[in-house]
């Protein structure tokens, strides 16, 4: 470990003074976030639209509440309400063709028979919520329905403490009570992201995630560059394990992409005001990230004969990783394939964490990091044994 | 010779690149304070080889014993006893002379004050104390050539291997290079030595190995490689006079072979000439040739390298 720390030591010395890792890892990333997130800002000036199908199969009195509620969202944020009598109705409506010109909703509301008996009766119940290609009006859908569950239960604790005002000091034990009861309305089928970044946020985190890639690579592709330099026989003639010379060249990268990613957080906090969330949840997000970056492109070192070599089939890679992964454009939420194939690059997932977070604690970024940690393993299992292969003078 | 500590051992060393098997068993031992010269022209094995003895490459059968320990790509121990000076340039330029030095002394575990302390000390020795500051990509090729020198002995290594360190060295800085080995041996540093100038291996090296096509086709002092071939000085006597009375007059002279009338004077083949030249120059001028100028080529290193190969070094 020592004879790795050494080598890290000595590499993060040359990149600070060829200032390339500082301006790819830092400059670059900065300056295109304020531009982007500046001229284009698409998020925060995206203007909403969608249509709803609502199907009450309970014609009860919570169930018609439910329908007003959202007749009245409806009003209030550009979006159509449409009324049908039947679950087979509203599957049509929202299974339709991307890009047909059929009629089609963005999401549906079933509202199961026994509904109202069931909110009035404490009693658990459903309200299906059967969404689309998954863009941004199946997502606030999911989060109307959520917030109208949710106010119902604060509604019910309410009521329980307002009938126990007589009992003599135990109305916060029968609040308990209430409060531990179900919520009376369970979500079924979500399949939709619910949490948007915001614009600055959005393009800080896209384009740190993006330029982390350039960064890593300065240390997977420094192997090739010993070799070409000729300072790896000397390297693999010193008495150390060959392990030792790799470890030392992930321990660079790791530290330049903890430094440059720390860098950016901080940057973009203070002068664009970005929010990226909670500092322990965004470090798990950038370790992860981090260590799937290195899997990645270890890889693609692998294939790569110089140093040259590396660099472009790198660039290549983080660029259509990138792209896919929805760094420069929410490309979740546009739907339709795109929107689930971002999944198999470590880009969608770190933007995914970081959605997660904005809307929840730390635990909701687990699933990401948990995603990103897989993707190092795996890439980084096969990135090893290319270059150890590599490793001769 | 034979009472020093062997410091290295190679027994039947095999390597192959696919269908091209560059080393064909090789074999030679190399004791403290001695050194060992491989002689060959480019591409005849001889990085290939020193490489293995490295611990760089793995071989395809045979064993390196380095200070009696087995040497193999994974070991540690074995390459503490190593310095490796490497036939390209291996410094880091945007670091220090100085900066490189203590970099590689860590990979040798070397540390603290110790550590500086013999940095300075190697400067001292490969010239560099003035410039050690300086970043060595703005040294000259010499420079960086004695730096690439300075690191592999830094951690004192029992054996030095130098796989031809003058190559595209101005002779000014070849000759500090060679200095500087020369001053290693008598140290009693043991060192592999690697070149196809026949010059510096008759001027470095304690015995030679011919090493051609992946073979050592002979090994041995300069001098029990000449006498192996059975080569004999050339001399060449410029002249004037009767020419073939000369050549007559040399006939009684059992160490004069092949003598006769060539290009304006008079040429033969001797036994030890400079013994035997006086006697020569007077049967010759008893016979009446006017001598102007004599030329002795003793057999070298090129001479048996042609002998057993056909092929010159620099072919």
């Amino acid at each position: 470990m020592r004879h790795a720390w050494t080598i890290a030591a000595k590499d993060l010395k040359l990149r600070v003074r060829d200032r390339s890792a500082f301006i790819v890892g830092i400059i670059a990333p900065l300056g295109l976030a304020a531009i982007f997130s500046s001229i284009f800002n698409p998020i925060e000036s995206f203007e909403f639209s969608a249509t709803y199908a609502v199907v009450d199969e309970d014609q009860g009195i919570v169930a018609r509440q439910f329908v007003d509620v959202l007749d009245q969202f409806g009003e209030g944020s550009k979006a159509d309400i449409v009324v049908l009598s039947s679950r087979q109705e509203a599957l049509d409506l929202v299974d339709v063709e991307p890009f047909s010109n059929e009629e089609s909703a963005d999401a549906a509301f079933v509202i199961p028979a026994g509904f109202s008996d069931a909110v009035q009766s404490e009693r658990p119940v459903e309200i299906e919520v059967i969404s689309g290609q998954g863009g941004v009006g199946s997502g606030v859908a999911v989060a109307f329905a959520e917030q109208y569950a949710s106010e119902l239960t604060y509604a019910r604790i309410a009521v329980a403490s307002f009938e126990n005002l007589g009992g003599a000091g135990d109305r916060f034990a029968s609040g308990l009570r209430a409060a531990s009861i179900p919520p009376p309305v369970l979500l079924d089928s979500v399949e939709v992201d619910n949490k948007i970044l915001a614009g600055k946020t959005f393009y800080s985190a896209g384009l740190a995630i993006f330029f982390l890639f350039f960064t890593i690579q300065f240390g997977v592709n420094s192997l090739l560059e010993e070799r070409h330099a000729g300072t790896l026989s000397r390297l693999i003639a010193a008495p150390l394990r060959r392990s030792s010379i790799i470890a030392g060249k992930a321990m660079m990268s790791f530290v330049l992409g903890i430094v440059s990613m720390a860098v950016l957080v901080l940057a973009t906090t203070l002068l664009f005001g970005a929010d990226w969330g909670n500092p322990f949840g965004v470090f798990l997000l950038v370790v992860a990230g981090i260590f799937s970056a290195l899997g990645i492109l270890a890889v693609v070192a692998g294939f790569a004969r110089t140093a040259e070599q590396a660099a472009n089939y790198s660039s290549m890679v983080a660029v259509v990783l990138g792209f896919l992964g929805g760094t420069f454009f929410p490309i979740g939420q546009a739907g339709g394939l795109l929107a689930d194939l971002r999944f198999i690059t470590p880009h969608a997932w770190f933007m995914q964490g970081l959605g997660d977070l904005a809307g929840g604690n730390v635990a909701d970024v687990l699933p990401a990091v948990g995603a990103l940690l897989l993707f190092g393993i795996v890439a980084g299992t096969f990135g090893l044994m290319g270059l150890r292969k590599g490793l001769q003078p | 010779m034979e009472s020093r500590a062997l410091i290295v051992e190679c027994r039947d060393l095999t390597k192959s690149f696919g269908d091209n098997q560059a080393v064909k068993g090789v074999g030679f031992q190399i004791a403290q304070g001695e050194t060992y010269g491989l002689l060959g022209p480019n591409g005849a094995g001889k990085t290939t080889t020193i490489s293995m003895v490295t611990g760089l490459l793995e071989s395809d059968s045979g064993e390196v014993l380095v200070g009696g320990q087995p040497l193999t790509t994974r070991s540690v121990d074995a390459k503490r006893e190593i310095g490796l000076v490497p036939q390209d340039l291996a410094i880091y330029p945007d670091l220090t002379g100085r900066e490189n030095l203590i970099f590689f002394g860590k990979l040798y575990d070397m540390s603290g004050a110790d550590l500086k302390r013999r940095a300075d000390e190697v400067l001292e020795i490969i010239g560099l104390t003035d410039r050690a500051n300086d970043q060595t990509g703005e040294y000259s090729g010499g420079m960086k050539r004695r730096l690439n020198i300075g690191i592999g002995l830094l951690h004192k290594p029992r054996l030095l291997l130098l796989d031809e360190p003058t190559v595209g060295v101005d002779p000014q800085s070849r000759n500090a290079i060679l200095e500087s080995v020369e001053h290693l041996s008598d140290e009693g540093m043991a060192v592999l030595y690697t070149t196809h100038y026949m010059e510096e291996a008759e001027r470095l090296c304690d015995r030679v190995g011919i090493i051609d096509l992946g073979l050592i086709k002979a090994e041995g002092t300069r001098r029990e490689l000449i006498q192996m071939i059975g080569q004999r000085d050339r001399v060449r006597l410029q002249a004037t006079g009767p020419l073939e009375a000369g050549v007559a007059a040399l006939a009684p002279l059992p160490v004069a072979k092949e003598a006769g009338v060539r290009e304006g004077g008079i040429e033969m083949l001797v036994d030890d000439a400079g013994n035997w030249i006086a006697e020569i120059l007077g049967k010759v001028s008893g016979a009446g040739v006017s001598v102007t100028s004599v030329d002795i080529d003793e057999p070298n290193l090129e001479s048996v390298f042609l002998h057993l190969t056909g092929r010159a070094l620099r072919d």
